[in-house]
């Protein structure tokens, strides 16, 4: 069969009833020929459309043309130069609504494996051999970026490059935002954040963990007795929302994030060696339908719930989640239960027994434009649980425009910026990411961090002008 | 990394520890608090903060070993490191001025309030504070406390020292008119059922009492909502709307429940940690 006309190459994955039971990385990644042969399969459009679907423009058609010539380092530079968490990029990106959406062989073959080339390549990267000499920045402004997700490593990386002296402040006791506490390794690996922190370091970065600005610090210290010219906010939008129904108090309800947290950054499934405890039990209720839905749901599977379920008072048709993790949740064993609405948390002797629902159907289209789930009548029932973990999404956290009235928000609690996307209403402190946008994915946030180092260094460059002229 | 500068037992389960911890030191208020780790793979706690000197650096924290992690803690040696700090965290308490302010404080509370009491009567307030403890060899920071208060009340179980009997029934002989007289506010730092006591007893009497809350926590920044708490009908989480809250409005049921959530896995812990030490 010609290549072209070849379906997309599958991605070797670890056997469902094995994987469910470790925190393994459950994607094992191509070799090198099928990634010859994947990248044999683009068509080298004459308007790689594939490009307008992704959110920092990565030059794909040139990207697949090297990895097909074999030129790894050439392919790899190019990612990195769009993309600087491409290794990351690689594993958790909706590709599927991105760069593959658009691409000419989705509708007969299935489209070109983008995201599993970018992974490919990444990967190839990470084993080449490192130069471990630590840059030394080369400009005399200092930069303080609050937050260590993406779009903070991304805007620290860019400006280290630039030759900034960055520091990066970190509220938790280890860099990352959710890649690190949110994210399970079974989609991506520790190792792999890792990796991409200790590039920075060796960019000359510092990584500054246990100070949260606006109670540590205040922004007006960075800028006075610390000697700060520009602040970047990559905060996130970690603030878990409840549903308000009775019962959330319970022990055995979790917010997706403490779930997460304590088995990701704090290593609960490795109790009692580790001293973060967790209560899973035999069933364990997962409400919600996004990304941190399946891996709370498929995180519980792993420790050791015999019923990990997903209750969703939508249709399968409205998950927001990625949808190999959707299949690979499924081959796992994970129960979905659509269009079921939780109304009420049981419990007794203050644990949780059960959860209440009702059963849905969609009408007509909401204010989103997704059909709106509506309750059947009479439809009350009560699946027997010993856990639920709310995975209903989050909001921007107010802690540092508390601290800083003049850090403006949207009512909804985004940051506020300027026409450009980068600048707050406070001079010189930028932002982006989940802290603007509010919850949304990864590569938005990079391209956010990299839109926000690109504005600093022309902003301080003008400062610089003005101050020479003076 | 945060160094022990000094250690000091207080009694055999509670240890004083003063650290160098500058920038917390000079941003903290009283009534704050801070998270501390101290292994790889450990849990998270808070600890309020029981004195800070801006000049020196230094933060001083008493530590009274309940479960795994406050006893790995407790080993600790002037010299070495806590892993992990971070803070001052919550918000400081906003005490209306005025009036006789009653400090109760049970356990490790006392110690929890010794800077607060200092603000007060810095600011000119009239203070007491009533401190509990099973017997005389328990009570802590006693001496520090009778410089900073305008009445110190001793209360033991035994009645080895002080008054014979609970710190709330001091409190209602208080309140019923005995010396140093009637509070006009009360705040409660120590054990959930103590200050589960003494707010049952403010609120026979119409009197105004804070508590301190201190569930179990993670982050500390609102990202785990593992803190959250009900008062007034309505979930607040204690590390950042607290950890003051009014004890009237406090669903204490619901808090002690929420607090011994990991009761079994921290006994596993616990053996595990003893299986260890045996071990090595
Ligand atoms: C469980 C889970 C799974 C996800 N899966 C995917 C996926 O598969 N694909 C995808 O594209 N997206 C996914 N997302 C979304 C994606 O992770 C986020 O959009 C992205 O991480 C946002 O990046 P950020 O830089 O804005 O902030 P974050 O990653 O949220 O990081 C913010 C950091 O700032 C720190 N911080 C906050 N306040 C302060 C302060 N005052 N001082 C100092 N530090 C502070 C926080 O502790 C945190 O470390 C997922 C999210 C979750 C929760
Ligand atoms: S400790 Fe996590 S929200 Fe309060």
């Amino acid at each position: 069969m010609p290549v072209k006309r070849a379906d997309k190459t599958p991605m070797p994955v670890r056997e469902a009833n094995l994987r469910a039971h470790d925190f393994e990385e459950v994607n094992e990644g191509y070799c090198f020929a099928h990634a010859m042969f994947e990248a044999e399969r683009c068509l080298r459009c004459q308007d790689p459309v594939c490009i307008d679907g992704c959110p920092v423009r990565v030059p794909i058609a040139d990207f697949m043309h090297a990895v097909a010539a074999g030129d790894m380092p050439k392919a790899a530079e190019l990612l990195r130069t769009a993309n600087p968490l491409a290794a990351i990029c690689g594993r958790v990106c909706p590709q599927e609504a991105q760069c593959e959406a658009n691409c000419h062989m989705t509708k007969r073959f299935g489209p070109v494996a983008i995201g599993h080339l970018e992974r490919y390549v990444s990967d190839w990267e990470m084993e080449q051999p490192i130069n471990d000499e630590v840059a030394k920045p080369w400009r005399d402004e200092k930069i303080a970026i609050v937050g260590s997700g993406p779009s903070g490593l991304v805007c620290a990386g860019e400006l280290a490059r630039m030759g900034y002296t960055v520091t990066v402040f970190e509220a938790l006791h280890a860099p990352g935002g959710v890649l690190r506490y949110g994210i399970p390794e079974f989609r991506l690996p520790n190792s792999i954040l890792d990796w991409e922190i200790q590039s920075l370091e060796r960019l000359g970065v510092e990584f500054v963990n246990n100070v949260i600005i606006g109670k540590t610090l205040k922004l007006e210290q960075l800028f006075g007795e610390m000697g700060y010219k520009a602040i970047f906010i990559g905060t996130g939008a970690g603030l878990p929302k409840f549903m308000g129904i009775p019962g959330e108090s319970l022990n055995g309800v979790y917010s997706a994030n403490e779930f997460l947290t304590r088995i990701n950054l704090m290593q609960a499934f490795d109790f009692p060696r580790s001293e973060t405890p967790l209560s899973v039990g035999k069933r364990v209720a997962v409400i919600g339908s996004g990304n941190t839905a399946m891996d709370a749901v498929r995180s519980a599977l792993r420790l050791g719930a015999e019923h990990a379920m997903v209750v969703y008072r939508r249709s399968e048709n409205e998950m927001t989640a990625r949808i190999e993790e959707y299949e690979h949740a499924i081959e796992e064993g994970v129960e979905f239960h659509w269009l079921t609405n939780p109304i009420e948390v049981l419990g007794e002797d203050g644990w949780v027994t059960g959860l209440k629902c009702l059963r849905m159907e969609l009408g007509e289209p909401d204010e989103s434009g997704r059909a709106r789930p509506v309750p059947i009548e009479g439809s009350e029932f009560i699946f027997p649980v010993d856990n639920v973990v709310l995975s209903i999404g989050t909001r921007p956290n107010p802690l540092l425009h508390k601290a800083t009235p003049e850090l403006k928000t949207h009512s909804w609690g985004g940051l506020l910026v300027d026409e450009r996307q980068v600048e707050t209403t406070v001079h010189r402190v930028y932002a982006g990411g989940d802290a603007v946008t509010g919850a949304a994915t990864v590569i938005l946030a990079a391209g956010a961090g990299k839109r926000a180092a690109e504005a600093i260094h022309a902003d301080l460059s003008v400062d610089r002008e003005k101050s020479a002229t003076n | 990394m945060v160094k022990i500068v000094e250690k000091r037992q207080l009694t055999p389960i509670t240890k004083l520890y003063r650290v160098y911890a500058p920038l917390i030191a000079k941003a903290a208020r009283a009534g704050q608090f801070v998270i501390v780790r101290v292994r790889e793979g450990g849990e998270r706690i808070p600890l309020t903060i029981t004195d800070y000197d801006r000049d020196s650096g230094l933060l001083t924290i008493v530590v009274q070993e309940v479960g795994a992690t406050t006893r790995r803690l407790g080993e600790l040696q002037q010299g070495e490191e806590i892993l992990d700090m971070v803070g001052p965290l919550g918000e400081a308490p906003d005490i209306p001025s005025g009036g006789h302010i009653v400090g109760v404080g049970g356990g490790y509370g006392s110690a929890a309030l010794l800077c607060l009491m200092r603000e007060l009567k810095d600011r000119g307030e009239n203070t007491t504070i009533i401190m509990g403890a099973r017997e005389k060899d328990l009570l802590i920071l006693s001496d520090e406390l009778n410089e900073i208060c305008d009445h110190v009340e001793i209360c033991t179980d035994d009645g080895s020292a002080g008054f014979k009997g609970f710190v709330t029934e001091r409190l209602q002989q208080m309140i019923d008119g005995g010396p140093p007289g009637p509070p006009d506010y009360v705040i409660a730092i120590g054990p959930m059922a103590m200050m589960r006591a003494v707010e049952k007893t403010t609120r026979a009497a119409g009197i105004a009492n804070a508590a301190s809350l201190d569930p179990l926590m993670i982050d500390g920044t609102g990202m785990c909502g593992g803190c959250r708490v009900t008062v007034g009908g309505e979930t607040r989480f204690a590390c950042v709307d607290g950890p003051f809250f009014d004890a009237h409005e406090v669903d204490f049921d619901e808090a002690v429940s929420r607090s011994k959530m990991y009761v079994k896995q921290e006994q596993k812990a616990a053996a595990c940690q003893r299986s260890a030490a045996g071990a090595a």
